[in-house]
């Protein structure tokens, strides 16, 4: 049964809304973000393993600025 | 029978496994914690001395539960790390940290602000608040000592190391903790007494505490999943995998 | 067996007495610290008295803290660990003996300058024994497990934040009984039990955390 007789009290709850309202919404957000941060991080990894790759292909299709490169490194 | 736990080891397959299991549990976890958050919000019956402030209870106590429960899932796979060397042991215990830590910090603000209602004040070092808060600082040494390692292996051993010996010091901490608190001042009011509980405010409680159980889940395997990848973004499985997953999106 | 403890006993005790001036650096913060209280707070007799356990306990905490910092650090720098991890002989009687020798030169030197400060404090007369007996007990406690946190950071190069970030929530029961044993004493009730229960922390630490320091200081050695 629920036991608000109207919204408006639902919202109130008796003079705690505020208190429970404001724990609710901070954890429910905070709670979010840990799915959504693996999300994003995975965006970003994805992009990154893409861009890596297209960098590799280029080099191996330009072999003078490879072996320049691979100088670089030695 | 080590088949199983070799395969289990291998990131490759907990992958694979994990893409096909994440839906399910990411559906269970979100009916649980609809559900729960509004039984315990608008059917529960509101408690006789808090009132409706009490409500809170349905994410402070389900929250310290996995705060605790996530050290115990962390120093786990970090023994498991060093034990057997298993990657994906590792890979979960880093996950692990931060997820806990966030965790306890919920419980630590639902701690808090429940705290102003009851006791007047949004500070009150109480038994459980102060070994709440221990517990973050714990999780926080944890992830503090992962991140100050430039190598990775020695970043997961070290902190596996020290969260088996936090592991070994909760109960110690909690003990003394309560110790403590009964020195200083006699019993107010309890937060949770579980079984004393009216089953239809426990009944709720129990939801959400499934729902956080399946939420720790989701959000522990989504971690681990980007970890896997990062950690063997190099890997021909994932090179192919993200490169065709790329080509069949755009 | 007793081969390795004794000599690393010995040599690290030479050591400790060739740096006489290091030895001195712990003692001296320990009573700095208390004078800053008095400076700080009140020079009110009846004030002290009430928080004197307390403070007197965290001070000698954050004394052992600082000082556990240096525990392996020089072994680490001159190689010595690295002969230690490799040699024959048990590692769990050297760290034993290198936590020993740390305690001998801090927990035992705060331990006995403490009634002094104590006295500073004005703390009451029937604080005395118990703030000895548990800060005898629990400044050995504090070496052994500030001894894995050292073992943790030691090849970091900017270990010693991190280290008392990642010690000090494993000091806090220490702590807890150690003042809080003091302040029974001082408020006229036995302190028979939870000395007992330092006791029982020592010998659990004394057991455990020179396992825990072997595994840190070969996870840092070897990655």
């Amino acid at each position: 049964m629920f036991q608000f007789d109207s919204f408006n009290e639902f919202v109130q709850m008796g003079g705690h809304g505020p208190y429970v309202w404001a724990s609710y919404v901070i954890s429910l957000a905070v709670l979010a973000w840990l799915i959504v941060s693996p999300l994003l991080r995975k965006r970003k990894l994805v992009q990154e393993v893409v861009r890596e790759r297209r960098r590799e292909a280029a080099r191996q299709s330009n072999p003078v600025s490879a072996e320049h490169v691979s100088q670089g490194k030695a | 029978m080590w088949q199983w736990f070799h395969r289990l080891g291998s990131p490759r397959w907990f992958y694979q496994a994990s893409g096909k299991w994440l839906p399910w549990l990411s559906l269970l976890a979100a009916i649980l914690l609809s559900v729960g958050i509004a039984w315990g919000l608008g059917f529960a019956p509101e408690d006789a001395k808090q009132g409706n402030s009490f409500r809170i209870i349905y994410i402070h106590v389900p929250a310290s539960f996995l705060a605790l429960a996530g050290y115990y899932v962390m120093a786990l796979a970090g023994a498991v790390g060093l034990i057997w060397k298993m990657k994906l042991a590792d890979m979960v215990m880093k996950s692990a940290a931060p997820i806990g830590a966030i965790l306890t910090f919920v419980a630590l603000v639902t701690g808090s602000i429940w705290g102003k209602p009851t006791w007047g004040t949004y500070w009150v070092w109480d038994a459980r608040i102060t070994s709440m808060l221990v517990l973050f600082f714990l999780y926080l040494g944890v992830i503090a000592l992962q991140y100050s390692y430039t190598s990775q292996d020695a970043a997961s051993k070290s902190s596996a190391v020290l969260s088996l010996v936090g592991m070994v010091n909760i109960p110690i901490i909690y003990k003394s903790v309560d110790w403590w608190y009964t020195l200083h001042q006699p019993a107010t009011i309890k937060f949770t007494e579980a079984p004393s509980m009216h089953p239809d405010m426990f009944h709720p409680l129990l939801v959400m505490i499934l729902g956080f159980y399946c939420f720790y889940a989701v959000a522990l395997i989504l971690n681990t999943r980007v970890e896997i990848l990062n950690r063997e973004r190099r890997t021909r499985w994932v090179l192919d995998m993200l490169l065709n997953s790329k080509k069949g999106s755009s | 067996m007793g081969q390795g403890f004794s000599a690393i006993f010995y040599r690290d005790l030479l050591l400790a007495f060739r740096h006489r001036g290091e030895i001195a650096n712990p003692v001296i913060f320990f009573f700095i610290v208390v004078t800053l209280v008095p400076l700080g707070l009140t020079p009110e007799a009846s004030r002290l008295a009430q928080i004197a356990p307390g403070i007197l306990w965290v001070m000698a905490l954050l004394a052992s803290l600082l000082s556990v910092e240096g525990l392996f650090q020089s072994d680490y720098r001159d190689g010595t660990l690295e002969q230690l991890l490799i040699s024959p002989q048990p590692l769990y009687l050297m760290v034993l003996a290198k936590v020993l020798v740390h305690w001998l030169i801090t927990g035992l030197p705060l331990t006995l300058l403490a009634p002094l400060l104590g006295m500073m404090l004005s703390l009451p007369k029937a604080g005395y024994l118990p703030l000895v007996l548990s800060l005898f007990m629990g400044t050995a406690v504090l070496s052994l497990i500030g001894a894995i946190g050292a073992a943790l950071t030691v090849a970091l190069r900017k270990g010693g934040l991190l280290l008392s970030l990642i010690v000090m929530p494993l000091y806090m029961p220490v702590l807890i009984f150690g003042a809080n044993t003091v302040q029974r004493a001082v408020d006229g009730f036995p302190v028979a039990g939870p000395m007992a229960i330092m006791g029982a922390l020592l010998a659990v630490s004394l057991l455990i955390s020179p396992f825990a320091t072997v595994g840190a200081l070969r996870v840092s050695m070897h990655g």
